[in-house]
């Protein structure tokens, strides 16, 4: 498996199709607040990985905490209602 | 080459054989034609090696299609009517996603109130999903379309899917003699379905992905001039389709008697012969009658439409269709054509033949008639006095 480069396409191309690896399109734009994960609170247990109604979260292998893809996420905030330690605080954008 | 003696749907059918789709997909009930049962008989006997696969509906038909064109396989599926309009989500997927597909659709009509005959409204209400549309006026330019579609769908700089659309029952359920070229001559004319736009484990793509408002309109630009580049590769297919099998079409339009022709009527499909005889009758009172018969509603032929009527005096649009609340959309069409062109004469719109209602040479020599006499406006035939 190639890496998933996270570049935005260089050009369009004529059908909606391309080398893979490459971001297409940030679909985020509505957000009004953002989660923040606090990582000395996080325990990493992946409680909101599994909640997360647009898939966003992920863990982050540096440090074993959750990190959050701010690209896609909406900001519906439902991470920080289900974290069991309050690792996760809203920030209005 | 070999003469045979077959229906529209056989002729088409005959001319996929040669086109050697590897994919055909299809549902097979009502309102589906004989055009994939004489397929699925011929990939039974082996004369076509090709994956035949009966489906639960036209939306899964075409979805399939979609699938299999998206592995890079040359593809195949059919439909009319409800069919047609079942399939619809997925017209615009195949189009968007610029697979060429080919699919030979039945022109019948659509309910209520429920009728299995022909009309135009199935396709005509689809013009803007995004396929080429093509109109066959007889057997033998049915079977030559289905070869020739995949030439003009394949090409890189058009990649976009091919209906070919044959007149129900009229042109699906009748028999003519018709040429069938050699598989050899075949192969020579059509080259191997290429494509970069596929998935490929040695090349792995991100497919039919979306795209938000910031790119979307350079994609459905690039869509629009995957249409647009077809009016070329149009003229290049014939060309080539000429030299090989020796019968010549005339790209978007084909004119008859226009060059001198007062009033010209402008039609589509099979009624057009019919409209050619009315006209030559109408030679033999004096009358310059003249006939367009459009064989691409998309691309339209904007150009050659205004170009072959600007010197006659007035032209009628003879459709089976009708758009509710307004008026044929051929007819919108070829008004805007002329609009856009500066040739400004007078124009009517004749609707007839719904739901498979016989249009009669009597009919379209008043439609002539009434040119002469300075009668326009819109008007249905076979109803009485309107």
């Amino acid at each position: 498996m190639k890496p998933y480069l996270r570049d935005k396409i260089p050009e369009i191309p004529d059908a909606p199709s391309y080398e893979a690896g490459y971001l297409v399109t940030e679909n985020a734009g509505w957000r009004s607040e953002k989660p923040v994960v606090c990582p000395e609170k996080c325990t990493g247990c992946l409680q909101c990985y599994l909640y997360c109604p647009d898939g966003v979260i992920s863990k982050d292998k540096e440090n074993n905490k959750v990190k959050v893809d701010y690209d896609f996420c909406k900001g519906c905030g439902i991470c920080r209602r289900v974290c069991p330690f309050g690792a996760i605080e809203m920030e209005a954008e | 080459m070999a003469k045979k003696f077959l229906s529209g749907n056989e002729a088409f059918a005959e001319g996929i054989r040669l086109a050697k789709p590897l994919v055909i997909s299809a549902y097979p009930i009502t309102p589906q034609t004989t055009v994939v049962e004489r397929l699925s008989e011929m990939v039974a006997d082996g004369s076509l090696k090709s994956e035949f696969i009966h489906v639960e509906s036209e939306h899964s038909a075409l979805s399939c299609a979609i699938g299999a064109s998206a592995v890079g396989a040359r593809t195949f599926t059919a439909t009319s009517s409800q069919g047609l309009l079942y399939m619809a989500e997925c017209l615009t997927y195949a189009a968007g996603g610029r697979f060429p597909i080919v699919m030979m659709n039945a022109n019948r009509s659509t309910a209520l109130p429920w009728n299995i005959y022909g009309d135009q409204r199935d396709s005509i209400s689809q013009l803007d999903s995004g396929w080429i549309q093509a109109y066959a006026e007889n057997a033998q330019e049915s079977l030559d379309l289905a070869l020739m579609s995949y030439y003009i769908a394949e090409n890189i700089k058009v990649s976009t899917p091919f209906m070919t659309n044959l007149d129900g029952f009229v042109l699906t359920h009748t028999y003519e003699v018709v040429d069938v070229p050699d598989e050899e001559q075949a192969d020579a004319f059509l080259p191997p379905f290429k494509t970069d736009n596929k998935i490929d484990f040695d090349n792995p793509k991100n497919m039919a992905f979306s795209a938000g408002p910031e790119q979307n309109t350079v994609f459905k630009y690039n869509e629009h001039m995957g249409i647009m580049n077809a009016k070329d590769v149009i003229k290049e297919a014939e060309k080539k389709f000429a030299d090989i099998f020796g019968r010549e079409y005339t790209g978007l339009i084909e004119t008859y008697n226009t060059e001198d022709a007062d009033y010209i009527i402008i039609t589509l499909g099979s009624v057009a012969g019919l409209v050619k005889e009315a006209a030559d009758r109408l030679r033999e009172d004096g009358v310059k009658a003249g006939v367009i018969r459009i064989r691409y509603l998309r691309p339209f032929p904007n150009e050659e439409t205004a170009e072959a009527v600007k010197n006659a005096k007035g032209v009628a649009v003879l459709e089976k269709d009708i758009s509710f609340g307004n008026e044929g959309t051929v007819y919108t069409n070829v008004n805007s054509a002329l609009r856009k062109n500066n040739v400004n004469i007078p124009t009517s719109n004749y609707i007839g033949g719904l739901g498979g209602k016989n249009i009669s040479c009597r009919e379209i020599e008043n439609i002539y008639r009434n040119l002469e006499n300075n009668i326009y406006g819109i008007h249905f035939l076979g109803i009485g006095e309107q």
